[in-house]
């Protein structure tokens, strides 16, 4: 594999993590002493990545502007891998009039148009979403094609099953993507599926499956590159799953005592450094680059939240806008 | 069995969130009757995500409270399932937003299967469920919606606002033999991770009782103005007219408790005697509650306002994300405030 693109995973994958960082930073910065979910700069539910970037990166490696992608409640890495533009996602997130829905999505509902790019913050409920929109990209004779992101927890919705025999059946463009974190909240992946790799459920559909076991960045690119690679060339879905890790909680706060001794194994499995490792051995990253990888994330998450918290809160009046076109 | 609607004097003292009210009369009725059990997601090692179910899986273990996956048309429609064949499940929805992904079981199975047997089949199950904004967690995760479900017929719909009022509904809706949909909202069960709300905490009784489903309370006497209201917002119309005495307004607050079966009469009463009525409600403004009560009265003697109706409702946007947004269409304090002083024309 080309020593650039390695190193391009890395840096994005250091970009997302900084991101996540930061935003986890000023998320609990102001909840104390008291704590409380509705304070602060970023208020609400906040459903950080952390520990999936292989996915978001290899998988978004292989996608232009033109393709679709949705995402579930748990967005950032994707929607940064993708190319939605930091600032705007970053104001959306503090709830300012300059986000991508001028305050009205906020973090589970990010919407940006030029990227195809869309969220729901209902499990399973984006996925038939990407088959619409692949199904509009085939219509219209256009070689783009649609990703659906969803937990490994969505697998067991309806909405899930109902898309796989869509796509299947009119052999749509469609790559359907598990992240499986081993975790629907608190339910055991062990406990919530009934087989072992969802991978395995494609055979129901006709279709492709594959499970990429290892959260390595290079595996996902290759395995989604073959996934995609199929949809262009209109041989119909692929059904991805991807093994990975949930470094953090299910939402911030959560403090996760169900994990018992799962987490510190968890932890011991952060991708970044893992991939940083296996790149200098290879020779492929040296100091030098790993400090300014860095330093360009962090100058850049630090652009983008500057740009959020010195935007105007959107009016209360607007809150009656956008209702109806 | 006791049938009560106020506090028992003896254990009044005792002071619990409505979360562990919710959760106290569960385990009382698990304890008593073999064939209640629990499941939802979440509902086992995590307790609820709000709390409803925390302790339970200590006490009962995972045969009894079984956490599911993430499949509500699945296991709501097991719970009905089970309640016909004469057991009695609880069954967690963690957010009534979700219910776009089952509601062919909640109103074409839940609601209808005792009426499309001709009465021969019953459906004894709770489906509890979170409700409520306030928090920023935009538009899918802050909704109230009990209008939606009132809609239909075959459901009752239980909504408390007080820790005392949660225990005793959620014993009376295990023991009803009909599906009851029974709404918390995530600001009134005194969680730690939320703003806190002094009305959240309160006595409860240590012993078993119920609170009769569809009998309003009278949470507040007074002789100016009427103010129905139900779950969050009943507390702030508690604060706001606490405040009002000073302005020597007396308001007088109707928590409903449940909006089907709908007290009509305790409104009809109270309204009677006041001529003036704001109803606040956190649900969106039309085609709900609000307009639901406004025809009680228009039905039964519309020259019993002496002012024109008054509604504190949601307006028809969906929830805003934005702070500023949010609580611009939130009941707030001072929107209820304007409206009750505005009516009692102060």
């Amino acid at each position: 594999m080309d020593d650039e693109l390695r190193r391009g995973f890395y840096r994005q994958m250091v970009r997302i993590r900084t991101y996540e960082e930061a935003i986890r930073a000023d998320y609990h910065a102001d909840k104390t002493p008291a704590w409380d979910i509705g304070a602060g700069l970023i208020p609400g539910e906040m459903h950080l990545s952390a520990g999936q970037e292989p996915v978001a990166v290899g998988l978004c490696a292989h996608l232009t502007a033109d393709d679709g992608l949705t995402a579930p409640h748990r967005p950032h890495h994707l929607a940064l891998a993708k190319g939605v533009d930091m600032r705007k996602m970053t104001a959306e997130i503090y709830g300012r009039e300059t986000g991508l829905s001028h305050g009205k999505g906020g973090h589970m509902h990010l919407f940006d148009p030029s990227q195809h790019f869309s969220c729901s913050g209902i499990i399973a409920e984006g996925i038939p979403v990407a088959v619409g929109q692949a199904l509009a990209f085939h219509r219209r004779g256009t070689t783009n094609i649609a990703v659906a992101v969803a937990g490994e927890g969505a697998a067991n919705q309806g909405a899930f099953h109902e898309s796989l025999n869509l796509a299947s059946l009119w052999k749509l463009p469609v790559v359907f993507v598990i992240e499986d974190n081993d975790w629907a909240i608190s339910v055991a992946r062990t406990a919530s599926t009934s087989v072992p790799s969802n991978a395995t459920r494609a055979a129901a559909y006709g279709v492709a499956g594959e499970r990429v076991e290892g959260n390595d960045v290079e595996a996902v690119y290759q395995a989604a590159g073959r996934a995609v690679a199929r949809a262009r060339a209109g041989e119909g879905p692929t059904l991805l799953e991807v093994h990975t890790v949930r470094l953090w909680g299910h939402f911030e706060g959560d403090a996760q005592a169900y994990r018992g001794d799962e987490l510190a194994v968890a932890e011991s499995h952060d991708p970044i450094p893992a991939y940083e490792a296996k790149l200098r051995a290879d020779g492929v990253l040296d100091d030098a680059t790993v400090e300014a990888v860095r330093a360009e994330a962090a100058t850049e998450v630090a652009d983008a939240i500057a740009f959020a918290k010195s935007s105007p809160e959107p009016s209360p009046a607007s809150a009656y806008q956008h209702v109806f076109v | 069995m006791t049938v009560t609607d106020q506090p028992a004097a003896a254990s009044a003292t005792r002071r619990l969130t409505t979360a562990k009210a919710i959760s106290e009369a569960i385990a009382q009725e698990m304890e008593r009757d073999p064939d209640v059990f629990v499941m939802g997601e979440d509902v086992a090692a995590y307790g609820g995500i709000f709390g409803s179910t925390t302790g339970l899986l200590d006490q009962f273990g995972p045969t009894r409270i079984i956490d599911t996956p993430i499949s509500e048309t699945g296991f709501i429609g097991a719970g009905i399932g089970a309640a016909v064949e004469g057991m009695r499940p609880v069954v967690e929805l963690m957010f009534v937003d979700f219910f776009g992904v089952c509601m062919d079981q909640i109103y074409n199975h839940m609601a209808k299967i005792h009426y499309e047997s001709g009465g021969h089949v019953t459906v004894p199950m709770v489906l509890m469920t979170a409700v409520g904004g306030g928090y920023s967690d935009g538009a899918q995760h802050s909704q109230c919606l009990w209008g939606t479900f009132a809609h239909l017929p075959g459901l009752k719909v239980v909504v408390p606002s007080n820790p005392y009022d949660a225990k005793g509904l959620m014993t009376a809706a295990i023991r009803d033999d009909n599906p009851v949909l029974y709404m918390f909202h995530k600001g009134v069960m005194g969680l730690p991770w939320m703003a806190k709300n002094p009305r959240s905490i309160g006595p409860v009784p240590a012993e078993s009782y119920e609170v009769p489903i569809g009998k309003a309370a009278v949470a507040r006497p007074g002789r100016d103005v009427t103010v129905v209201s139900l779950s969050l917002s009943l507390q702030h119309c508690l604060d706001v007219a606490d405040e009002l005495v000073g302005e020597g307004l007396e308001a007088e607050v109707i928590d409903l408790r449940s909006v089907v079966p709908l007290d009509r009469g305790a409104i009809l009463e109270s309204v009677g005697r006041t001529g003036k009525i704001v109803v606040v409600d956190e649900d969106y403004r039309s085609f709900g509650l609000s307009g639901e009560i406004a025809a009680t009265i228009a039905e039964s003697d519309p020259g019993l306002l002496r002012a024109p109706f008054t509604r504190v409702a949601y307006p028809d946007v969906p929830v805003p994300y934005a702070r500023p947004l949010e609580y611009e269409v939130l009941p707030t304090h001072r929107r209820i405030r304007e409206a009750i002083v505005s009516v009692a024309g102060r």
